[in-house]
């Protein structure tokens, strides 16, 4: 069963108080909150085991090369991939530029690189510079009005226009639309481009079988998965990722170094230079433990109800205009009230406790697109529950109120 | 301080609870005087902020005064902009330097809204007005 008490107990967080309002956190698609089981090992790691990686033969250094190995093996079962299929970097952002960067080379002028018009920035802006680096040039897959994604209209128009690179969102940070990536995907293959899919909302919420997505490349933001913050990572299909050009250099990614050349490690280890986030990758492994304990029919299943009862209760509500697809989607709602800036209710119900974004949540395309400065965003993860959209629904009807 | 000031802040100080706080805020910036649109450039728009805020600032010689007016496209922004403006309009340089915005938003229980990391403008605002007032002293 989907114990929603017991799993509440285990993210101290939720308990804290804000203005002096029981908290309720509704930003986990900016980051998710941490178990007690993160938090002990990042105190256990500094306290008990920190030593560096891969160097040193003392014991310490050897445990901690093992502990740390042993989380890319954990997320590789995560995502039913091999662990040597696993890069670590900083957060999705650092993946996505080290994926551009790493396909830069086999780039020509007039290349194509397409990328959906509700793509985050950090899926974005890398892609652009690529395209001047190299003479590529951007062009972005069609969108319906709704801002939906038809994966049947976005793989004709990968077959008609031939881009050699393919960059798109599992779920969209702003509506947590889930996209169809199965047609993209398959088109893609059919001319050989290579798929980059942003997971890094998707990967907590849909626990990602990357075989059956059958993706190139996958990029996650452990923040976003229940683990500690400045880590994530990336997958590639290794034939690919071993290809990649490295994207910074320096210690523990070399093999041989002279003064006038040196020789890589084999991917992984060759995107991993220097010092990595050793306390961060080895408490990132009670946070994949973590949901991996959860089965994931029943999870998914608490979810949805937690956000299908938020979408009943928010369009019962005059006035309130929903962005997000009800159906297929994560768990973040993107919405407005009249013609009230976003900023004001987000102002408001923060007085009441209710933690939500505000503002363009870093996809601007979306809100030129829908002619308003942006939305109010209220994001649920597993360990929401109604009562959390109970008292949001209170406090939005009270905010209502102070601004009529 | 100036009545003006003194007058506008009146409601908000004796608001019982932060509910009726942020009401008396919006109210304020409901009586704002519209920002004439010519005023709306770039120039004036202060950046960084998730709103929209613009903030004309201008040193009137005969008078030996800051000129000032604003407008956002929020209302709580708008609402503690007015604070603002009630706070440095009219006064010389030399008073406007006087002044010190944190501890009168300190004495309102606004404190919170100074913080850069609010991003709604306001301390970018005052921050430009006092450097203004530092120009022409
Ligand atoms: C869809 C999406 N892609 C990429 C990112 C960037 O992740 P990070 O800031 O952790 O690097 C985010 C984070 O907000 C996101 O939501």
């Amino acid at each position: 069963m989907f114990d929603i008490a017991k799993i509440r107990a285990d993210f101290p967080l939720l308990n804290e108080t804000v203005n002096e309002q029981p908290l309720v956190y509704l930003d986990s698609a900016a980051t998710s909150q941490k178990p007690q089981a993160v938090i002990d090992a990042l105190a256990r790691f500094y306290s008990h085991e920190n030593a560096n990686v891969h160097r040193g033969r003392h014991t310490l250094s050897e445990n901690a090369t093992r502990n740390y190995e042993h989380t890319r093996t954990l997320l590789a079962d995560y995502f039913s991939v091999k662990s040597n299929e696993i890069v670590w970097t900083k957060g999705a952002t650092e993946s996505i530029n080290l994926i551009a960067n790493g396909l830069a080379s086999r780039l020509n002028p007039g290349d194509k690189i397409a990328l959906s018009a509700i793509e985050h920035h950090a899926n974005i802006v890398p892609w652009q510079q690529l395209a001047q680096r190299t003479g590529a040039q951007v062009i972005i897959l069609p969108i319906e009005n709704d801002l939906s994604i038809n994966s049947e209209h976005c793989s004709e128009f990968i077959t008609q226009q031939r881009p050699k690179i393919v960059a798109i969102t599992h779920a969209s940070n702003t509506l947590g639309n889930i996209t169809d990536l199965a047609p993209i995907i398959s088109a893609c293959k059919a001319i050989n481009a290579i798929s980059v899919v942003d997971g890094a909302q998707a990967a907590m919420h849909l626990r990602p079988h990357l075989p059956e997505i059958s993706c190139d490349l996958y990029v996650f933001s452990a923040h976003k998965m229940l683990g500690p913050t400045g880590l994530g990572g990336l997958y590639g299909r290794y034939e690919l990722l071993k290809s990649l050009d490295v994207y910074q250099t320096g210690g523990e990614m070399i093999e041989t170094v002279s003064l006038t050349q040196s020789t890589f490690r084999d991917a992984p280890g060759k995107f991993e230079a220097g010092t990595p986030n050793i306390a961060g990758v080895i408490a990132f492994a009670e946070a994949i433990n973590y949901l991996t304990s959860l089965d994931f029919q029943q999870m998914r299943q608490h979810e949805h109800t937690v956000f299908a009862y938020a979408i009943n209760q928010l369009a019962a509500i005059d006035g309130i205009r929903i962005y997000s697809n009800q159906e297929c989607n994560i768990g973040n709602i993107s919405f407005n009230y009249k013609d009230e800036h976003p900023f004001d209710l987000a102002t408001l119900l923060d007085g009441f406790g209710v933690a939500v974004r505000s503002g363009h949540h870093c996809t601007q395309p979306i809100m030129s697109q829908l002619g308003i400065p942006g939305t109010v965003r209220a994001s649920f993860a597993l360990y929401n529950n109604k009562d959390d959209v109970d008292a949001f629904i209170n406090a939005l009807k009270n905010s209502i109120e102070l601004l009529d | 301080m100036n009545s003006t000031f003194k007058a506008v802040t009146k409601d908000i100080e004796i608001a019982a609870g932060w509910q009726q706080k942020y009401r008396q805020i919006m109210l304020l910036g409901k009586q704002l005087p519209a920002m004439p649109d010519a005023l709306k450039v770039d120039d004036a728009l202060v950046k960084g902020c998730e709103s929209k805020v613009w903030l004309y600032i201008e040193f009137d010689h005969s008078e030996n005064s800051l000129v000032l007016a604003g407008d956002s496209d929020t209302r709580i922004v708008k609402g503690l902009l007015a604070l603002i403006l009630a706070l440095y309009n009219g006064l010389t340089p030399e008073q406007a330097a006087q002044i010190n915005a944190y501890d009168e938003f300190e004495r309102l229980g606004l404190i919170n809204h100074l913080s850069p990391s609010r991003g709604n403008g306001i301390k970018a605002m005052v921050d430009k007005i006092q450097t203004m007032a530092e120009q022409k002293r």
